[in-house]
């Protein structure tokens, strides 16, 4: 059994499919990734278009607590074997919005992240040796940061929970506002 | 007796499926090489399908509900038995004197079968993408059917056996050179019906999210891409057995599609997606023109012949 456990996750390392998530400007590393330049679709990587079909998701950038609500969707739609690349210093430690009132600080807080790229921005090559490094840890199975979500989705729930309150609308009770007003 | 045939048949049957799966994942790879080479990138292993497929089955998948599962067999089931018609080398598992037809008709029913299927996941990505799938097949089958028309005419059977053996004892017999201008019509649909560039309206990634394959995840999208490579050995056998006069073994058969898929990629790597009315509206005059201009000058010279 273990055997064949062996097998499917070499598989696996040869064949990601990402989906990145570009809300900022890490985006823009993405293309020169992906074409002539650095090529990551020699490692099996190439970019997908949903999250069903997504092994991989790259969250390039800050989130503000209202994306970071898609971005929980994302994560819950896609299927089984799946990992969380978080990408600039933006999902480490706030980057330089370290300080915003609407910015989320660190990424694994709200989902599980399976290896972070440091820097402002990383180049591509930093990208494509994350994706090196998350191969050979699918491959040895170290990877599990979805079954870690599931085992402690008391403890995530929670986290994106104490967040997500403040995106209420602020004008929810609009008939108090009017008439105060 | 009856039985022992039966089923040899049907594991010869479940061999084809193999084969034609096989070759489609390969030439899907080798697509993708000379494709990253046009770019000017290394690309991936010619093997990357093969090792898309495996992870795609090992990964879970969601339902969209019976008719979502009941529909991408109804999109497979039909490849499987249009390919039991198509003489694959000498080889021919079902033999039947319209196999031409039945094998045109199984194709247009594997699409109305994924219709069925990826409309009922609900997503409006997947119901414009089908539409557009749809329109895009009424585009191609029209000159498509116009140059069905002219090899019947031409070969006097739709039996897809004997018309590969009219064309036996070289390349001035094959039907590529007696019917030139109805090979350009069927090349120019082969491109619509593999999907590729400049007619990918339906799989738009960037611009519906990949259209019917939207709600595809896990096996479910292997399922697919199984579908797929199929629909690709199905598609380019046709016009392999039509025009380039069959083959005497495999070997040779692989390898005349490969010469039909690589002119498809070559076109891919250089034009640009059109909008669907563009698509539609052009199938309908050059390929169209091409193919009845083809059907006009076989019966003409069938007539100039007859008398």
């Amino acid at each position: 059994m273990s055997e064949w456990t062996e097998i499917v996750d070499y598989f696996r390392g040869r064949s990601m499919w990402m989906l990145h998530y570009c809300t900022g400007c890490g985006a823009i590393e993405l293309p020169p990734t992906m074409t002539s330049r650095w090529d990551m679709e020699r490692f099996g990587i190439t970019p997908m278009a949903t999250p069903r079909q997504a092994d991989i998701l790259l969250i390039t950038g800050y989130l503000a607590i209202k994306t970071l609500k898609r971005v929980i969707y994302t994560y819950e739609q896609m299927q089984a074997p799946k990992w969380v690349l978080g990408f600039g210093s933006c999902t480490i430690n706030g980057g330089i919005y370290w300080d915003s009132y609407n910015v989320i600080e660190r990424l694994d807080k709200y989902i599980p992240v399976d290896i972070y790229i440091a820097g402002c921005m990383p180049r591509p090559e930093a990208i494509l040796d994350a994706f090196v490094k998350l191969k050979e840890m699918v491959q040895m199975g170290e990877a599990k940061g979805y079954e870690k979500y599931v085992k402690n989705y008391d403890w995530y729930k929670a986290n994106q929970d104490k967040v997500l309150k403040r995106t209420s609308p602020v004008l929810k009770e609009i008939e108090k506002v009017t008439k105060i007003g | 007796m009856v039985i022992v045939e039966f089923l040899i048949k049907l594991s010869q049957g479940f061999g084809i499926g193999a084969l034609a799966l096989a070759t489609g994942l390969l030439f899907g790879g080798i697509g993708r090489k000379i494709m990253a080479r046009i770019q000017r990138r290394y690309g991936p292993p010619f093997t990357q399908n093969f090792m898309d497929l495996f992870k795609l089955l090992s990964k879970g998948s969601v339902s969209h509900g019976w008719a979502f599962d009941l529909g991408l067999v109804a999109g497979f089931a039909p490849m499987l038995a249009a390919l039991m018609f198509l003489p694959i080398g000498p080889f021919t598992l079902l033999p039947s004197d319209s196999s031409l037809i039945m094998i045109v008709y199984l194709m247009m029913m594997a699409y109305l079968g994924m219709a069925m299927g990826v409309l009922a996941s609900g997503n409006p990505n997947s119901a414009i993408g089908m539409s557009r799938a749809l329109m895009l097949m009424v585009g191609y089958e029209v000159p498509f059917a116009a140059v069905i028309f002219s090899v019947y005419l031409f070969s006097k059977t739709g039996y897809l056996t004997q018309i590969v053996t009219q064309q036996a004892g070289g390349f001035m017999n094959w039907n590529i050179v007696k019917m030139p201008l109805g090979f350009l019509a069927t090349e120019i649909a082969l491109q619509g019906m593999l999907g590729e560039k400049p007619f990918d309206q339906a799989i738009a990634p960037a611009e519906i999210a990949s259209g019917p394959m939207v709600e595809l995840g896990g096996k479910y999208l292997g399922f697919g891409m199984i579908q797929h490579s199929v629909g690709l050995f199905l598609e380019t056998g046709i016009v392999v057995d039509l025009f380039l006069g069959g083959a005497p073994n495999f070997w040779i058969f692989i390898a005349k599609q490969f010469v039909l898929y690589f002119i498809v990629i070559l076109v891919d790597a250089i034009l640009p997606r059109l909008r669907i009315h563009e698509a539609t509206s052009f199938f309908w005059k050059l390929p169209l023109f091409l193919g009845i201009l083809q059907a006009v000058i076989v019966i003409i010279q069938g007539g100039v012949l007859n008398v």
